[in-house]
């Protein structure tokens, strides 16, 4: 079998251009590279891919495949699977970084369990051990509440990472690399699922993951209608968005979109404001990238003031519109 | 058309204790003994959507565990709410699994088992969190198979599942037989009526080794892995939280604001 070499990002578009996510992931792919001494090749499936692979050399890529196919137009695993483990066999490469998205947490262990290989899922550091040429790859596990390093000597070794952990380069549209179109024929026999209808859940105003200010209610407000009014207020006077942890999801009090966590959104605004919020470890995995947190909470003793910066202990009833309204005057100088 | 289900619940320590308890001492997580192992929350979710499969549509459901001195209080929740069989794959060798080599010897139990249309698992364990042993299993018996669902029905041999993505939810149909996995939009599991429990007390687990499921204890538990844990630790967090007073709650709202604009936050 031929020796695995290279560094693969596995990539991903949003609305025509290169995802975020897959920005981080050639930012870190490029730097694990070098070390290697070694390339960093970029993926991208699509119906069309477009502009976007001139995008991931600018970002880093040495080399670009690019897989178009009408089929491929909508994530469905069958039909990416057979794109990603033909290419996963014919570069192999030594180790294949993918972002863990929806996307990557369905495909990657499909993957490493097709080829029979190690997957590390929703890592946030990434190095090369010098002697052994092999990643060494860290996470989150127990909720939070503790971090492993882990190792394979099983190639590639296909690692998923979480969203804003990594940064990319600077982009730099004078880098040199090459798109090399790959053809994959795509057999429909083995498309196994049918995709009958996708329902969006728009949430309106600005997105959570770009939002630099977010209000997060959670359990402890007490119904969905906190969320249209004390915390919605509070969000708009900050021109920012409101968030959730996952019981209110669960109760159906916001859609899912709105719930931020492990097993939710990944955020790192400039202030994240937990209304309500107990701050247990795997919400916390989804907001402790946050440069400020503030925590209003009635129980001195909650979890949540062990991250925050600023806090007030008392029912947000009360805390909320006071704190509101005192912004507002501030902000009207 | 009764379906036969199988639904894989792991143990875990309980992963809403109060993290200080939560210590790690020699590469391994200790937690004190008053912390009560649980089943693993997606696991239930999982559970409580092969449930309303056996009430709407009827069947046979077996829960499936892997693990070492499994608690049987812990695990045998499966069989008060309404599983019909537990199987333990309970063995010393099933120690120190990984995603692969619990994938393995699970669905190399469930070949065992024979007959199943559809088999459930949470997207991810508590411990870990690594979310791959669901489709790691579907991968190795060559089933199709969809994750985070939060929805899940069943008519004319097709399954119908609400799977959650970024914005919303996608409704996917797929044959039988296949593998779901189960997020908590799904809904929490019932509590066990008390009949449930009574006829629970009953029924003994049926315990397989790896010999029973044909395997070699070097291809299972901590010689089966295919990673390595070079390291578990804890990182220190030094942040300071500073509590913001006042005379009534509104006031310390206020004085909030005032600080904010102070450490140039605004
Ligand atoms: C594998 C796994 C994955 C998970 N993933 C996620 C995830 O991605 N995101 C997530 O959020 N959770 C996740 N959880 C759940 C998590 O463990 C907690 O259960 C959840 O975060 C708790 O949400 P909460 O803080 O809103 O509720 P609670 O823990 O119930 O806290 C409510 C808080 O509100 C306070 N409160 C109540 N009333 C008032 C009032 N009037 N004024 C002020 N304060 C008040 C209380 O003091 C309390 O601290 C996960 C759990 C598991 C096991």
């Amino acid at each position: 079998m031929a020796e695995n070499k290279g560094i693969l990002v596995y990539g991903e578009l949003a609305g025509g251009k290169l995802a975020s996510i897959t920005t981080e992931l050639l930012g870190c792919g490029r730097k694990l590279a070098d070390d290697l001494k070694e390339d960093l090749s970029c993926l991208l499936v699509s119906d069309t891919v477009g502009e976007a692979s001139k995008e991931a050399i600018a970002f880093g890529a040495d080399r670009v495949y690019t897989v178009e196919d009408a089929s491929l137009k909508q994530y469905q695993a069958d039909s990416y699977m057979q794109v990603a483990e033909k290419l996963a066999k014919e570069l192999s490469p030594r180790a294949i970084l993918m972002g863990q998205t929806s996307i990557g947490r369905d495909l990657a262990p499909r993957l490493a369990f097709r080829l029979g290989v190690d997957l590390a899922t929703d890592c946030l550091e990434l190095s090369i051990d010098p002697e052994a040429k092999l990643l060494m790859r860290t996470r989150p596990v127990y909720g939070g509440n503790a971090q492993a390093t882990f190792s394979s000597e099983l190639m590639p070794q296909i690692t998923t990472v979480r969203t804003k952990a990594m940064s990319p380069m600077e982009r730099d549209d004078s880098r040199k690399g090459e798109v090399i179109p790959t053809k994959v024929e795509i057999d429909a026999s083995k498309i196994r699922t049918k995709i009958v209808e996708t329902i969006k859940e728009e949430v309106a105003g600005i997105k959570l993951e770009d939002a630099p200010v977010i209000v997060t209610g959670g359990r402890g407000v007490g119904g969905p209608e906190p969320f249209k009014t004390t915390l919605k207020e509070l969000a708009d006077i900050l021109h920012g968005a409101v968030g959730a942890t996952r019981p209110p999801a669960d109760n159906g009090w916001v859609p899912s979109a709105m719930h931020i966590g492990l097993t939710g959104k990944i955020v790192a605004p400039d202030i994240y404001i937990a209304v309500a919020v107990s701050g247990a470890s795997q919400h916390v995995a989804g907001c402790s990238g946050s440069k400020n947190i503030i925590a209003i909470n009635k129980d001195p003793e909650a979890n949540i003031f062990k991250e925050a910066k600023f806090g007030v202990v008392g029912k947000y009833e009360e805390v909320v519109p006071a704190f509101t309204n005192k912004l507002k005057e501030i902000l009207a100088g | 058309m009764p379906i036969n289900m199988i639904v894989c619940c792991k143990q875990v320590p309980d992963p809403e204790a109060p993290p200080a308890v939560f210590k790690v001492a020699g590469n391994k997580m200790t937690l004190p003994a008053d912390v009560k192992p649980v089943i693993s929350p997606y696991d239930e979710n999982a559970l409580e959507a092969a449930l309303r499969i056996k009430e709407k549509t009827g069947g046979k459901i077996t829960a499936l565990s892997l693990g070492n001195k499994l608690v049987r209080d812990v695990i045998k929740k499966s069989l008060a709410v309404g599983a019909d069989e537990l199987i333990l794959l309970e063995d010393e060798a099933f120690e120190e699994s990984d995603s692969w080599s619990t994938a393995y010897a699970l669905a190399t139990a469930i070949k065992k088992i024979g007959q199943y249309d559809l088999i459930f698992c949470g997207r991810q364990a508590a411990d870990w969190d690594a979310g791959q042993t669901g489709l790691g299993i579907a991968e190795i018996l060559g089933i199709p198979a969809v994750s985070v669902a939060r929805k899940v029905e069943v008519t004319d041999g097709k399954v119908r599942i609400e799977q959650v993505i970024p914005d919303g939810y996608e409704i996917v149909e797929v044959a039988l037989p296949t593998l779901i996995t189960v997020t908590s939009e799904l809904g929490d599991l019932r509590y066990a009526a008390l009949k449930g429990i009574m006829a629970a007390a009953k029924k003994q687990p049926t315990v397989w080794k790896p010999a029973d499921i044909g395997l070699e204890p070097s291809q299972v538990g901590a010689a089966g892995r295919h990673s390595k844990l070079n390291k578990l630790f804890q990182p220190v967090k030094e942040a300071k939280c500073e509590i913001i007073e006042g005379d009534s709650p509104e006031e310390a709202g206020a004085n909030l604001a005032v600080k904010l604009r102070e450490a140039k936050l605004l």
